[in-house]
């Protein structure tokens, strides 16, 4: 008896731990097949809220994140040394995702605190974690600023403001572009719901971004059996050069 | 039409891809080069990684200078002998280029490495032929045909031991200086993913003193088996090679450098030498302006431990 009544209690209790408002998604694909004429990707995300009690008060914020897979990266950069640009100092960025998008629905700072933000490292500048940069290195906070300018400029990195469409506060969606040099692996997806800029529900789910037939096959197979692909590609290259010899001489005997 | 490749893990134009390895293969059939040393630069300049377009660039330079040989033997305008001991030091070359490579990827100078070698080469080389095919049509100009090949600097070539004979060539030398060309040749292959035969060439004719004539598809030859053996060497160390980026470069090539043989047995050698030295030089221009000016971007991302 004391038993099923605490088994109440917890269940009262967690009932009113859930949050009021959930968060349902639709992804357009779960799936990114990089093909031999891959050119990028759109991917629609949408979604409603769920709410099992009024709307309570406060601003409502959406926020998406699509984050590739993480992986350190060496970042150099050139001084002038006799008369020539070389590469110099190098820091390591211990892990940024190869890509990573943030949609909102409103300006980033008017929907998320910053103390949720650095809990959560939702924002591009705290997706990306450089820790121990050498002592000697002056200025390191410039090497990873250089990381993010980099990929912003080749759109792998992207800041979406107001770009999610909100309808009724309930129905959202947006679409987030995906450019052609992407990494292979499980994407991150989430969804945060924010009222006054506290979380109150987030919902996580993958993309799967993968090189499908030809190119899974011949990126294998180069790691796998790299012998048998360098093979592969001479014997490809001396028999193009055979059959553009005997083609042209046939030509020029006829 | 875009597509993707899938070692270096970028989408571009195929089209673009075809031109290049056309163009290239052009100049690679008139002047017995392989055509690296242009089209790695503008592998760069597309945005192909610095390390695949070497690897790859190297497995095209296959295809190329197979098909531009096979017509010179043919024509039996190849010396096997005096090849055979090129490739020799080319293969011990390759080894040595790959091991500098590794290291100085380690570092993250490699490209560093790649455009100053370009920089220093092409513009010493571009300069000497420039002025030397100058001199040459001044002097069949005037008709004052000065036979200065009788006149031959009795150097290394004569006074070093080890002599052959060079049936085709004519020639009767030590093997010493076509050996340490072939090795210089072989590094250069595995560093600037060229075939070498802008070094080779001149080092064949003012060197070691070969007739023109059998230069080209002498270099060639060589230059066939040790850019499959750098391919190699890449494909399974730094798994570079992109195959797919090689097929489209060398389809384009080995039709190029059909015509640029047909192109290459009607005209003269000398105005040749003049267009490939003025070509030389330009590539050499833009590298250097490449190091000397303040690039936009200073930082550069690189992949850890590779």
């Amino acid at each position: 008896m004391r038993i099923l009544s605490l088994v109440i209690l917890f269940l009262m209790l967690s009932k009113t731990v859930v949050a009021s408002e959930q968060i349902v998604l639709g992804l357009s694909q779960d799936e990114v097949a990089i093909t031999a004429n891959f050119d990028g990707s759109q991917i629609l995300l949408f979604g409603a809220i769920q709410r099992d009690a009024p709307e309570p008060d406060g601003k409502m914020g959406v926020i998406i994140t699509i984050a590739g897979p993480s992986k350190p990266i060496a970042v150099r950069k050139k001084e002038k040394r006799f008369g020539i640009w070389v590469n110099n100092q190098t820091v390591e960025v211990d892990a940024a995702p190869s890509f990573y998008a943030v949609a909102t629905n409103a300006p980033f700072s008017e929907i998320l605190l910053d103390v949720e933000d650095l809990r959560n490292k939702i924002s591009i500048e705290r997706a990306i974690r450089s820790v121990g940069a050498p002592m000697h290195i002056e200025n390191s906070q410039s090497f990873t600023e250089a990381v993010i300018r980099i990929r912003k400029d080749q759109k792998l990195y992207q800041l979406l403001e107001n770009e999610i469409l909100v309808d009724q506060n309930t129905l959202f969606r947006t679409a987030i572009d995906m450019p052609a040099n992407l990494t292979e692996g499980d994407y991150f997806t989430k969804i945060f719901l924010t009222r006054d800029g506290k979380i109150v529900s987030q919902f996580d789910t993958t993309i799967d971004v993968k090189k499908v037939g030809l190119e899974r096959f011949l990126f294998n197979l180069s790691r796998q059996n790299p012998l048998i692909y360098g093979l592969m590609s001479l014997a490809i290259a001396i028999f193009a050069g055979w059959v553009a010899s005997s083609f042209f001489r046939y030509i020029r005997h006829t | 039409m875009q597509i993707y490749l899938p070692i270096a893990e970028v989408s571009v134009n195929a089209f673009l891809l075809l031109g290049l390895g056309g163009f290239v293969g052009v100049l690679s059939g008139m002047f017995g080069v392989g055509g690296g040393f242009l089209m790695t630069p503008l592998l760069f300049f597309i945005g192909i990684p610095p390390a695949v377009a070497v690897a790859t660039e190297a497995n095209q330079i296959v295809a190329s200078s197979f098909s531009g040989a096979l017509a010179h033997l043919r024509r039996k305008t190849v010396d096997l002998r005096m090849g055979t001991v090129l490739l020799g030091g080319g293969l011990i070359g390759a080894v040595l280029g790959l091991y500098v490579f590794n290291y100085l990827k380690a570092l993250g100078q490699v490209d560093l490495l790649v455009k100053l070698c370009y920089v220093v080469f092409l513009g010493v080389i571009g300069t000497l032929m420039f002025v030397e095919s100058l001199n040459a049509i001044r002097r069949a100009r005037s008709k004052t045909t000065v036979i200065n090949r009788t006149n031959r600097h009795k150097g290394l070539v004569h006074t070093l031991p080890l002599k052959m004979r060079f049936k085709t060539s004519g020639l009767y030398i030590s093997v010493i200086p076509p050996f340490a060309v072939g090795i210089f040749v072989g590094i250069l292959s595995a560093i600037m993913g060229v075939g070498g035969g802008f070094i080779m060439v001149p080092a064949m004719i003012y060197l070691l003193g070969m007739p023109t004539k059998v230069v080209v598809g002498t270099s060639l030859f060589q230059i066939i088996f040790v850019t499959g053996f750098t391919t190699l060497l890449h494909a399974t160390t730094n798994y570079t090679v992109d195959i797919a980026l090689a097929v489209l470069l060398l389809i384009g090539g080995v039709v190029g450098a059909q015509i640029g043989t047909q192109i290459g047995a009607k005209m003269q050698a000398e105005q040749l030498r003049i267009l490939l030295s003025v070509l030389v030089l330009l590539v050499c221009l833009k590298l250097a302006m490449d190091l000397l000016i303040e690039p936009a971007e200073l930082f550069s991302l690189g992949k850890l431990g590779i």
